[in-house]
């Protein structure tokens, strides 16, 4: 199953700021073309438009009613984190829009913070799906424990997002592999392109079991990007893995309707690099990128810096904390001390 | 006989022991009796060995022997709070209700202790609600026509509960739903976010605002003297980050560091939420001890 998140992750790269033509245009190119589901809004998921992550264009449910108004045969998805949305102030509202998938997510050690909300969409009998974010920080078996948590809250798959990009090859195999055998419910797998091996990172997962890769096209997303849709649907063809795709439609929209949502070609610059080197959430990167600039300090310290803290998913306040302590101590040369940290990570 | 007020604790986990830790430091307060279901628990025994009465028949020990307190620090969980708040009400006590059933008026102490004193059942909100609604509050005095008002409280994983990331719901919209009613601004939202870094973080709180041509310099007087208010109740509540004004936004950084009773120093979020509670209760005790008067909810 192909989850197509463009109109979701997406949102990271453009401020949030994906307008309502956009998915209309988005939705009825990929309609029916064989994703599994088409999840549509802020970068963070539902409840996340706030002043600490970003604040998206449209309301949330314009987002859901745009897309549902143009869906017809594919399925209309959302990403929640719970501490960000509700079940009253989002959920709720979504259901009544007409979202048939849903996945919930939590940082990666954090699963039974998703029980209320997997267990109240399972009782409306929805399609839910758990997700750990920055699962590079835990290890396989801590992994297979969450996951064992989601599963027994009703979750029918669970996804691993590694948010940082920071999955080598091996990780992939070692961490899928792991949850294949000890899970009993589909394994998914959301890569980030930090280190350019994102589709690469997706066709390993599929090998050791995963049945779910969750993706963009054109990799439109956050920080370096995603696994590029279009890309892995060739590949997996080409290996003779069937995935059901309408190819030509696929690269139609690709072609016609991405020009229009995206700013720039996705890609690794130096950024997004360093990024992935300190396994910081790539969501962070407009937010390093405009407190630099504001408090005039290197992005890549700040980045570093985050790493070193552990910051995990909606912690963007610290960006801003760290680039004024950085900022203050320039002049005193204390910056460069910070460099070294990055060897430590490596 | 000892002239202090005495103090029930029903919940002996960390909350309820924290608490009985933290009574031995008050001059007015004494524990008439710390009561759980769990007789192993770790509390227990520390209770034991400081000599305070315990009992394993949770709220039972207080019906039995109403004598034993005159306020209750409810330290179970919100459906057991539902369970006891009406016997505790019939008997006339005073409870301060550390639970997130929202039974009882929400108080801040350092904003409406006194309007508070009068209730039958009072309840502290959430943690991060203690935290971060007092500057709010202190923001939108200066500016009540403050558009826009979010906190994010980041807090160590270890010190979230099974009873915080079972509600954390209910603990997301009750910290919001307190954001509204204390700073009176209606669009407001809350962020909860858990990180499992070891060691442990200090409860980090960010409270970002939207103000058109802010007065910075009257807002950094007005959240600084809210330190200072907090402080004696709460002494490791620091401002680490003086509001600045960035990217459109007014951003404020506090951090609270516990006093480390009995739960470790990074968990301000608890030791924000126990030292609000002593606070409400020597309050009440003293207004009691000079014969105060506590309104109709207090007849017996």
């Amino acid at each position: 199953m192909l989850f197509d998140s463009t109109l979701r992750d997406g949102n990271h790269a453009v401020r949030h700021q994906i307008s309502k033509s956009s998915i209309e245009d988005y939705c009825q190119a990929m309609d029916g073309c064989g994703v599994h589901t088409i999840i549509v809004g802020h970068g963070n998921g539902l409840g996340a438009s706030s002043l600490q992550v970003g604040l998206a264009l449209l309301d949330e449910r314009t987002m859901l009613q745009t897309a549902k108004k143009n869906l017809d045969y594919t399925k209309l998805g959302v990403y929640m984190i719970p501490g960000f949305g509700t079940i009253k102030d989002n959920l709720e509202p979504a259901v009544n829009d007409g979202v048939e998938i849903f996945e919930i997510g939590c940082h990666c050690t954090e699963a039974d913070t998703t029980k209320q909300h997997i267990g109240y969409l399972r009782n409306l009998g929805k399609d839910v799906y758990g997700v750990l974010m920055m699962s590079h920080m835990a290890s396989p078996e801590r992994l297979l424990e969450e996951c064992s948590k989601m599963q027994s809250y009703g979750a029918m798959g669970v996804i691993l997002m590694d948010s940082a990009g920071a999955y080598t090859p091996e990780m992939v195999q070692k961490v899928i592999s792991t949850l294949y055998d000890g899970l009993n419910i589909h394994v998914g797998f959301h890569p980030h392109n930090n280190m350019g091996i994102a589709v690469a990172n997706a066709y390993m997962a599929v090998k050791e079991g995963a049945t779910i890769i969750d993706g963009t096209l054109r990799g439109f997303g956050a920080g370096a990007g995603n696994c590029q849709l279009e890309d892995l649907v060739a590949l997996l063809e080409k290996s003779g893995i069937k995935t059901g795709i309408d190819f030509y439609r696929m690269l139609d929209a690709s072609d016609n309707v991405m020009p229009g949502i995206m700013e720039k070609e996705m890609g690794q610059d130096s950024v997004s690099i360093v990024s992935g080197q300190a396994g910081v959430f790539s969501a962070f990167k407009i937010h390093v990128l405009k407190a630099a600039e504001e408090f005039h300090v290197d992005p890549r310290d700040i980045l570093v810096e985050l790493g070193r803290r552990k910051a995990v998913g909606g912690q963007e306040d610290l960006v801003v904390e760290i680039a004024e302590k950085l900022g203050g101590d320039n002049g005193k040369s204390s910056t460069v001390n910070i460099n070294y940290h990055l060897e430590s990570l490596l | 006989m000892s002239d202090k007020i005495k103090v029930g604790i029903i919940g002996t986990g960390n909350i309820g022991t924290d608490i009985l830790i933290k009574l031995r430091r008050s001059n007015i307060l004494e524990c008439g009796i710390f009561t759980g279901r769990n007789p192993s628990s770790a509390g227990i025994a520390i209770a034991d060995k400081l000599g305070v009465p315990t009992s394993i028949k949770s709220i039972k020990a207080i019906q039995d022997n109403p004598g034993c307190c005159d306020i209750v620090f409810d330290a179970t969980s919100a459906s057991v709070h539902m369970e006891n708040i009406p016997i505790l009400k019939d008997m006339g006590k005073f409870v301060i209700d550390m639970t997130p059933s929202r039974t009882g008026k929400m108080c801040v102490p350092v904003l409406n202790l006194e309007e508070c004193l009068g209730e039958p059942d009072v309840n502290l909100v959430t943690c991060g609600g203690q935290a971060t609604v007092p500057v709010a509050y202190a923001i939108s005095r200066v500016h009540p026509e403050t558009k826009y008002m979010e906190i994010v409280a980041t807090i160590a994983s270890k010190s979230a509960g099974a009873g915080t990331r079972d509600n954390i719901d209910e603990f997301t919209q009750t910290t919001r739903d307190a954001l509204t009613e204390f700073t009176g601004i209606k669009n407001t939202k809350a962020i909860i976010v858990l990180n499992p870094a070891e060691p442990p973080i200090t409860m980090h709180n960010t409270i970002y605002s939207l103000i058109d041509c802010p007065d910075m310099d009257g807002i950094r007087k007005s959240v600084h003297e809210m330190e200072q208010n907090i402080k004696r109740y709460v002494p490791g509540f620091k401002i680490v980050m003086e509001p600045v004004y960035e990217n459109g936004r007014v951003t404020t950084i506090l951090e609270v560091t516990g006093l480390g009773d009995y739960l470790p120093k990074y968990s301000g979020n608890l030791d924000i939420i126990t030292c609000a509670a002593i606070e409400i209760a020597e309050n009440y005790a003293k207004k009691k001890m000079a014969g105060g008067n506590f309104g109709k909810s207090h007849v017996i």
